[in-house]
């Protein structure tokens, strides 16, 4: 399978990632080596292999529900580019 | 005094303990070492300050009769791990200068255990890459340099491998006694191979990957360089632990490593796949793979040839399931919480602006794949598929350990270092295939050791690699010491 022009624009979209028109063709061009590459996958068949989930055998650890952490906003709101009063400031989301 | 930083990490140990000298002198050796290798570049950013105070505080420890077991050991530290108060990026610009406020387990693990940091080392940014070259912080340089016919040397810088290529060079170069890297494909054993130091990539599972920038959770494991087999042993006893912050970090005692270098290999099984011999393997390559062979056989390991049919494989699932894994992981840098932020119109001009601006070529890439093979109508032929091959890949392993090979032995990487530049052209596929031979042990969860096993004719280090069944690590030093006895140790002359 290969990808047009304009898949490579809606999976950067998806990506949220900018991508310039100029940049679209090249784009275009590695997307498709990678995926020529993995193309080899389909000598194989894999009707009756269940796909892998785990690669250790064991059952997924459980924690208590208990509150263990919290009341640090200072800490949590300290890298972001733009606080107050340790709230992150984004642009207007709802008009 | 001789040369502080010549000393191996064990060597190191047992002169503090004798009060030869203090963690403090070691310490300045190092900074004074690293302060010369600049032209290196494999620091991203050194930290002197709080290396004295570790170490003057490692030092009292010992006065007051309080000693761990890396009491005093300088370290660095890969840039994809959160350390506290000191500024951790993945070399990625969309990081900016996020200062963690918290440490990640394995480097906590570290300190509680006496070790010393001594800066952040470069990485490939997000830990995508083979060379080193996708860094925001610039190329680092192997401390290896060509040979050329005449014996002359060939200035040509080379790359240290990637993606923990700070972590390779410092190691090579006297930098650091040894260093933290992680590894999703080869990140660790590459590099290893490509500077003639030691690395494990321990079991998935054995290490906390808490705190730990993530790439491609299913497959990123942490792991320590090092320059002989017995420091690996020492260090990984260190970074393994139980930690209820990662739900995939395995409840199974740390054994004592060190205890198993040296140790007799009589007896052990050793697999050599045969899928491992490459059209266009270099022949130095062989013929070290041979040696290798001929070393643990005649230190009493039987060697017999084995099949890992789906080896071809493994590549390509990698480059679905690894670039998936990473799409969503890498969805979390907004420009909201932390990093760079470009302000766009709206609240979706901002994110694809932010991402633009702050994901270099190839992590774009990555994503773009990732993204891809997980969309609507091509998931299941992408994604689930490569998750079934997965499955046959680790098949092909256990079907070898329950036929009872205990470790199976093949070359590190298809070639040895190569120059800057040389591979990062036009065909990303093309840097892909140097991890050919690490890759299925991610695949596979398994642990796996790269050993330097001899120079080539250019003059380069060579690896040999080591896997094991899951969680018998100590194997794998075991036998990486029977290597390390027979090839003996390989150090860069020092130019810079």
């Amino acid at each position: 399978m290969s990808v047009d022009r304009s898949t490579v624009v809606r999976v950067a979209h998806l990506a949220r990632i900018r991508v310039a028109e100029e940049e679209v063709d090249k784009l275009q061009g590695e997307l498709n080596s990678i995926l020529g590459f993995v193309e080899q996958l389909a000598e194989l068949d894999v009707s009756d292999v269940a796909p892998l989930t785990s690669v250790v055998p064991i059952a997924m650890k459980k924690r208590a529900d208990v509150v263990n952490d919290g009341g640090i906003p200072k800490k949590v709101t300290q890298n972001a580019p733009l606080t107050e009063d340790d709230f992150f400031v984004v642009p207007k989301v709802v008009e | 005094m001789t040369d502080l930083t010549a000393l191996t990490l064990a060597e190191a140990r047992d002169a503090l303990a004798k009060k030869d000298f203090t963690a403090l002198d070691l310490t300045e050796a190092y900074l004074a070492a690293m302060e010369k290798a600049r032209a290196l570049n494999a620091y991203v950013m050194e930290t002197p300050e709080k290396a004295r105070s570790m170490a003057k505080a490692s030092d009292e420890r010992r006065a007051a009769g309080s000693v761990g077991p890396l009491e005093g050991i300088p370290l660095g530290v890969k840039d994809l791990y959160c350390t506290e108060g000191v500024r951790t990026t993945a070399c990625s610009k969309i990081l900016d200068d996020f200062t963690p406020p918290y440490e990640s387990t394995v480097t906590s693990n570290l300190w509680r255990d006496g070790a010393v940091m001594l800066g952040k080392l470069a990485c490939d940014e997000f830990a995508m890459g083979s060379s080193n070259e996708t860094s925001c912080f610039g190329d680092v340089v192997n401390p290896w340099r060509r040979k050329r016919a005449d014996g002359s040397i060939d200035p040509t810088p080379l790359v240290p491998g990637g993606s923990s290529g700070g972590s390779s060079a410092a190691v090579a170069a006297h930098l650091a006694a040894g260093a933290t890297g992680t590894d999703t494909g080869g990140s660790i054993r590459q590099p290893a191979a490509f500077t003639g130091t030691v690395g494990i990539k321990p079991t998935y599972g054995r290490c906390s990957r808490w705190g730990i920038v993530a790439f491609a959770s299913s497959l990123d494991q942490a792991g320590p360089f090092a320059r002989t087999v017995r420091d690996a042993a020492i260090l990984l006893k260190s970074f393994a632990s139980v930690d209820p912050k990662d739900t995939t970090s395995v409840d199974l005692p740390v054994p004592d490593y060190e205890a198993a270098v040296g140790t007799s290999i009589k007896g052990k099984v050793i697999g050599i796949p045969k899928e491992y011999r490459v059209d266009g393997m270099p022949a130095e390559i062989e013929e070290l793979w041979q040696k290798g062979i001929d070393w643990l056989k005649a230190a009493g390991a039987e060697v017999r040839e084995i099949s890992l049919p789906h080896t071809k494989y493994a590549l390509p699932a990698y480059y679905i399931v690894a670039p998936a894994e990473a799409s969503s992981n890498l969805a979390r840098y907004d420009g909201i919480r932390y990093g760079l932020r470009v302000t766009g119109d709206d609240i979706t001009d901002t994110y694809e602006l932010t991402r633009a601006a702050g994901f270099g070529a190839e992590v774009r890439r990555r994503i773009m794949i990732g993204t891809y093979v997980l969309s609507a109508g091509y998931y299941d032929a992408y994604y689930v598929k490569a998750q079934k091959v997965r499955t046959l890949i680790k098949r092909d392993f256990d079907l070898a350990f329950a036929a009872g090979v205990d470790a199976v032995l093949t070359p590190a990487t298809p070639s040895s270092a190569f120059g800057v530049g040389e591979m990062s052209g036009g065909d990303p596929v093309e840097m892909y295939l140097n991890d050919i031979f690490t890759v299925t042990v991610n695949m596979a969860g398994l642990p796996g050791m790269v050993v330097p096993g001899g120079l080539d004719a250019k003059g380069l280090p060579l690896g040999l690699q080591l896997i094991g069944r899951p969680f018998e690590e100590a194997t794998l030093f075991q036998l990486g010491e029977v290597i390390e006895q027979s090839a003996g140790r390989f150090t860069p002359e020092k130019w810079w």
